[in-house]
């Protein structure tokens, strides 16, 4: 008897009775494949043309016939389930294909122009249009660096905060400084370049610096990670905060000890997600920052070059295959860097909210 | 609502002998009347430990929305006394003026007296965080603090509040033994909060507010949320609680209430503001309640 038992338990084997079957399977790939022709059939005799015609055509005829087909064989809901379905994958091809265009041509254009130099040599010895072993962005990645630096440690106490007060304290202004935060969300980068220049440049320091240069970038950042932040603080449930203050805890004791560290990886992403807004500006660093060939340390005087500096100079002052090569690969290094903080914020806020 | 003012001390003066009579005279064996009695009520005045608790007239409003109506109640030191009454009576509002949690709704006000130790817990120039730190509470949900280890919520009362602890290794025992958690968790006290279960949560919270040694305890359904097991072992906990702390508990159990409290207050709306009908000891609420509607609640005929 327990011999038998002992059987039937070791041959129970963990399966997945609700996967597709192979039925069903065939069913999904023979919609496929008659789509599949039918996109063929479609561009030879209709206006359709070429592979977008084929590709629109392949598309509408899925979805037409996976329709047709999920109607014939369980029923109007079913159908509508499945158009859906189709539908939205059509939607989220189209949303792909820019994303994946930009991708694929940067790097096939830019990795050819990568090279050791780039990071150990600026271009005050060369000029855009050298050989590309000649000079490299140094300068830039320098300037970048620093300006993107210290923007964040104006934004990091003055954002943070203002979330803080927008949530925590929820004081009697913070309706119109929730609405002013979502306003200055959408000011065109070039206006807090120009804020900068005709506030503190033109009367003030009458020189190009990165410190203006990280200013300006600091007006776009706070928006973001203030917005950030504070939907963060949002998901806070309000039993935490009780907790905390019912335990004989000022509010702002609360807040430091309870609320921030509960959130701690929803700042992070916020921080990062600030720097990956920031980290392409253009406009506001020609405006105020100048842009440099030479490597500057000095963030207080004299022009600084920044990563999108390179790139605009040398598809503006090139024309050759050379400063082609340099624009490319400057636009790599540049989508790296972005992908890279994306990713580690998507690494961060995706763990498991334990730390 | 006059003739309720001061129930409280009447109750706190009535004999236990009645008790006794009680049960002779109960026909309907394990009714909530004799839960009740089979408790030994405590006294007042038998504990010499924690302050007791008096609300003098206390009304409660959300925005114009008049919440609480008048309610005089007494909790006497050492004394376990549960509210009940059915949702939306106010009690829960109740037990949050008695702490002054009740003021962290925006559009929050209130009139009367919560007297703590004699003194007006809001007269002006109190330091509220002084009077959470004596009355401290216990919430509906388990609200552990996410970012910290088991051992570090049960002492991250004395952080929030700055208070230097001598010796944290016997206070974090301590603490979690009274709250009947230490043999379970005593050899992970590093590991997060979110590890325990619901049950073991909810006593995580008890044992953490104990550890700011609190002279009064509020407890808001702390039950509400777990299973029977759960429920039975904080139960315990209460019992053993209320022999060094007064400790007042907002429960919709009929059972609970007659199980751990000495004193029971009733609360109703009529859809205007709750108001106070009847406290006695809770041996005489669940047998002879005064008031009809009382009765009508205890024995289930609503609420």
């Amino acid at each position: 008897m327990t011999t038998v038992e002992m059987r039937q338990v070791e041959t129970a084997k963990p399966g997945q009775p609700w996967r597709a079957t192979p039925r069903e399977r065939a069913f999904a790939i023979g919609n496929f494949i008659a789509a599949f022709l039918l996109a063929f059939v479609l561009v030879k005799f209709t206006g359709l043309n070429g592979k977008l015609g084929w590709v629109l055509g392949f598309f509408f005829s899925y979805i037409a016939i996976s329709f047709v087909a999920e109607y014939a064989r369980s029923g109007k809901p079913a159908a509508q389930d499945s158009l859906l379905t189709s539908v939205s994958r059509f939607a989220v091809f189209i949303a792909i294909i820019p994303i994946a265009s930009i991708l694929g041509t940067v790097i096939s254009k830019g990795w050819r122009g990568l090279h050791w130099g780039l990071f150990t040599q600026d271009m005050s010895q060369a000029t855009v249009n050298d050989p590309i072993a000649n000079g490299g962005m140094l300068a830039a990645i320098v300037g970048t660096f620093i300006m993107v630096g210290l923007a964040l440690i104006l934004t990091l106490p003055i954002s943070i905060l203002t979330a803080l007060y927008l949530t925590e304290i929820r004081g009697k202004f913070s309706g119109v400084i929730r609405f002013l935060v979502q306003a200055m969300s959408g000011v065109p980068s070039i206006v807090a370049g120009l804020f900068i220049l005709s506030s503190i440049v033109y009367p003030v320091t009458q020189q190009y610096s990165g410190l203006m240069g990280a200013l300006a970038l600091s007006i776009l950042m706070i928006p973001t990670v203030a917005r950030t932040a504070e939907e963060v603080l949002l998901l806070i449930p309000n039993d935490l905060r009780e907790a905390g203050l019912a335990l004989g805890a000022t509010q702002w004791r609360t807040v430091a000890m309870v609320v921030v560290p509960a959130v701690k990886s929803g700042l992070v992403t916020a921080i990062i997600l600030g720097v990956a807004r920031v980290i392409g500006e253009t406009a506001p660093l020609l405006l105020v920052s100048g842009g440099g060939d030479a490597t500057n340390f000095n963030p207080v005087s004299g022009p600084m070059g920044s990563i999108p500096y390179y790139v605009w100079k040398s598809f503006l002052l090139g024309g050759t295959e050379e400063s082609s090569q340099r624009t490319w690969a400057g636009l790599l290094v540049l989508l790296i860097w972005v992908m890279f903080l994306f990713a580690i914020a998507r690494y961060i806020s995706s763990r498991t909210k334990k730390g | 609502m006059g003739d309720n003012q001061n129930l409280g001390q009447e109750d706190s003066q009535s004999n236990p002998g009645e008790e006794k009579k009680e049960m002779k005279t109960s026909t309907t064996p394990r009714s909530l009347a004799d839960v009740a009695s089979n408790r030994t009520r405590k006294e007042p005045g038998t504990n010499p430990l924690g302050s007791g608790l008096e609300a003098r007239g206390v009304h409660a409003w959300f925005g114009s929305k008049h919440a609480l109506k008048d309610v005089t109640l007494d909790f006497a030191a050492g004394t376990v006394t549960s509210l009940i009454g059915p949702s939306g009576c106010g009690k829960s509002t109740f037990l949050r003026t008695l702490n002054r949690m009740h003021e962290f709704i925006p559009t929050a006000a209130l009139a009367g007296e919560v007297l703590l130790g004699g003194k007006d817990i809001y007269a002006s120039g109190t330091d509220v965080t002084k009077i959470r730190l004596r009355i401290g509470m216990v919430f509906q949900k388990p609200n552990p603090f996410p970012s910290m280890t088991i051992g570090q919520n049960v002492l991250s009362g004395l952080k929030l509040a700055q208070i230097k602890a001598p010796n944290t290794d016997d206070l974090l025992e301590e603490c979690l033994e009274r709250a009947g958690l230490w043999s379970e968790v005593k050899d992970r006290l590093n590991e997060h909060a979110s590890a325990l279960s619901g049950g073991q949560q909810q006593r995580l919270c008890i044992a953490r507010s104990l550890a700011v040694r609190p002279e009064v305890l509020l407890m808001d359904e702390p039950c509400s949320a777990l299973d029977p097991g759960s429920t039975f072992r904080i139960e315990e906990t209460i019992s053993h609680l209320a022999k060094t702390m007064t400790i007042v508990i907002v429960t919709h159990n009929m059972q609970q209430a007659a199980r751990v409290s000495d004193y029971s207050a009733f609360l109703l709306s009529d859809g205007g503001p709750g108001e106070l009908i009847e406290s006695a000891p809770t041996s005489e609420l669940f047998s002879r309640p005064r008031d009809k509607r009382t009765e009508d609640y205890v024995t289930g005929r609503f609420g």
